[in-house]
């Protein structure tokens, strides 16, 4: 029997679905419905994130799991995603979105393309639309909003940030304690920043006049430097 | 439409599918921003300008609309008896004591929120589509079952918030998902504003709201304390003249219509008229 092309299972957060990138989407659609009809009472009512690895999933594709499994009485709230067309389509659908880095696995015999090592871990997600609040972005690479990020929202990425609109939200860059991270704004009064483990908020300075400015860490403290 | 259209020969028509009516719905994210004060309210003020309308209370289980209309002891059926097919539509629509072309189908008191279901509402405003001028429907708070329900069939949708930065996030999550299902541009409706408190920067400006939300802004609505008795007394507001907020939501009515109507001062300060003047005019 060939190994199946769709693997779920539990976890704390609801139900992870992981779709095998290599398999033709149409395959894996029918597959998954099968699964889940054999199995619907059991699965009714469950949270489901979807893992799609690799594959670059368009909006519509996404949104006919997203029926596919509401159908079926489930909910989709999560994506998570090495390809960043895939966590475009889950922002456009408001779900939210995990970007995984691609795995560089540049020590072993797999033949296909790698990353050369120079733009390894440079990867990241780009938003064309300003984050309202409620949503979160996470990526292991970088962000790049061009709009707003409003108060409520929150990004969360291993890299940078850079937001061509004004950061009024959350962000975290280089969350996995990269201390070299850099986050730059248009117009930069975040919530809450914070760069590897150190955290900053802005001052309540209501009357002050937007301007670029990019925030780093110097001297074990986030600084806040004009952009240029 | 093609240029046929209206040269017929008796015997062989073919109505074109006529799509008159609009659907308005009025949603917030926040619960008790004035979403139900607001339905009732343009719904009466879009009737007293001759437009057939008919308001839907889509909060099922929390139904009120009903009773700030004045029209509880007049409930037979209601929206689920519609849809789960105890009765036609027509028997569902509560006719208006004074304004004979605004009607009113209930909301169910008591049963499960999942009776009604977006595909729904989408098929039971098609049914009277051809009938009314315009069909408003008021939203239960939250994101949930009953938000999707009331937006499914919607034309326009206008969020209702208060100058208060809780009400302004909510709204600007609902924004983002009506962004994500097309429903979009928004216009936004701001209620309960404290004119001399925005003067002294105690409270939210008008600008302070759209500078965030970034979405047009169709009415400001002053706090007003005739708002409660009125819809104590079962009578609108808009039904008579002299409330300023009556007024607010009658030119968010004509505002609807595509009429272009100044926002009017909301204390005496000129320059607080001036800078809502302006907002206007940028919102055009
Ligand atoms: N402009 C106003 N001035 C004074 N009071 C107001 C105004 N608008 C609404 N209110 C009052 O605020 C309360 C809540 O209003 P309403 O029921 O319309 O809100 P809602 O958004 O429909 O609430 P829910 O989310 O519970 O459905 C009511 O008591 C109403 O009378
Ligand atoms: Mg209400």
């Amino acid at each position: 029997m060939p190994e199946s092309t769709v693997a779920i299972k539990g976890t704390k957060e609801g139900l992870l679905i992981a779709l095998d990138p290599s398999e033709e989407w149409q395959v894996i659609t029918t597959e998954l419905a099968s699964r889940l009809d054999g199995q619907s009472a059991f699965f009714a009512g469950a949270r489901v994130t979807i893992d799609v690895s690799t594959r670059p999933v368009r909006k519509d594709e996404l949104s006919s799991i997203k029926a596919l499994l509401e159908r079926r009485g489930m909910s989709l709230w999560s994506v998570a995603s090495e390809s960043s067309t895939t966590i475009d389509s889950a922002n456009a659908l408001d779900l939210r979105a995990t970007y995984n880095a691609p795995q560089n696995n540049s020590l072993s015999d797999d033949s296909t393309p790698m990353f050369s090592a120079e733009e390894d871990g440079t990867l990241g997600v780009m938003i064309r639309r300003t984050l309202r609040s409620g949503r979160t972005v996470h990526s292991q690479g970088h962000v790049v909003v061009f709009g707003d990020v409003n108060p409520g929202s929150e990004i969360i990425a291993g890299g940078d940030v850079i937001v061509w609109g004004r950061l009024r939200g959350n962000v975290h860059a280089g969350a996995n304690g990269d201390t070299s991270a850099i986050v730059c704004a248009l117009d930069m009064t975040p919530t809450q920043l914070r760069i590897a483990g150190f955290i900053t908020v802005s001052p309540p300075d209501k009357r002050r006049k937007p301007k670029p400015e990019i925030a780093l860490i110097r001297d074990d403290q986030i600084v806040v430097e004009t952009w240029q | 439409m093609g240029v046929n259209a209206g040269v017929t020969t008796s015997g062989s028509r073919t109505p074109a599918p006529v799509k008159r009516a609009r659907v308005v719905t009025i949603t917030s994210g926040k619960g008790g921003v004035g979403k139900t004060t607001t339905t009732a309210n343009i719904g009466v003020a879009l009737a007293k300008l001759n437009q057939r309308v008919t308001l839907i209370d889509a909060d099922i289980g929390l139904r009120n609309l009903d009773i700030i209309m004045g029209l509880e002891n007049r409930i037979v059926y209601d929206l689920v008896d519609v849809v789960e097919g105890r009765c036609k539509l027509r028997q569902a629509m509560i006719k208006h004591k004074q304004l004979p072309e605004l009607y009113l189908i209930p909301s169910a008191q008591t049963r499960d929120k999942t009776a009604v279901s977006p595909a729904d509402m989408i098929q039971l405003t098609n049914q009277l589509r051809k009938e009314m001028d315009f069909i408003i429907i008021d939203c239960p708070a939250g994101i949930e079952r009953g938000f999707r329900n009331a937006i499914a069939p919607a034309d326009d949708v206008l969020i209702v918030t208060n100058p208060e930065v809780s009400a302004v996030r909510d709204a600007d999550r609902i924004i983002g998902l009506l962004e994500a299902e097309n429903k979009g541009p928004a216009k936004l409706i701001l209620n309960r504003v404290k004119g001399d408190m925005v003067r002294k920067g105690e409270m939210l400006s008008a600008e302070d709201v759209t500078d965030i939300l970034a979405i047009k802004i169709i009415g400001i609505v002053p706090e007003d304390d005739t708002v409660v008795s009125s819809s104590n007394a079962g009578t609108p507001l808009a039904l008579s003249e002299n409330s300023r907020a009556g007024v607010a939501f009658q030119n968010i009515a004509r505002r609807l219509m595509g009429e272009t109507v100044p926002f009017m001062p909301l204390d005496d300060s000129p320059n607080f008229f001036k800078r809502i003047a302006r907002l206007f005019a940028s919102g055009q």
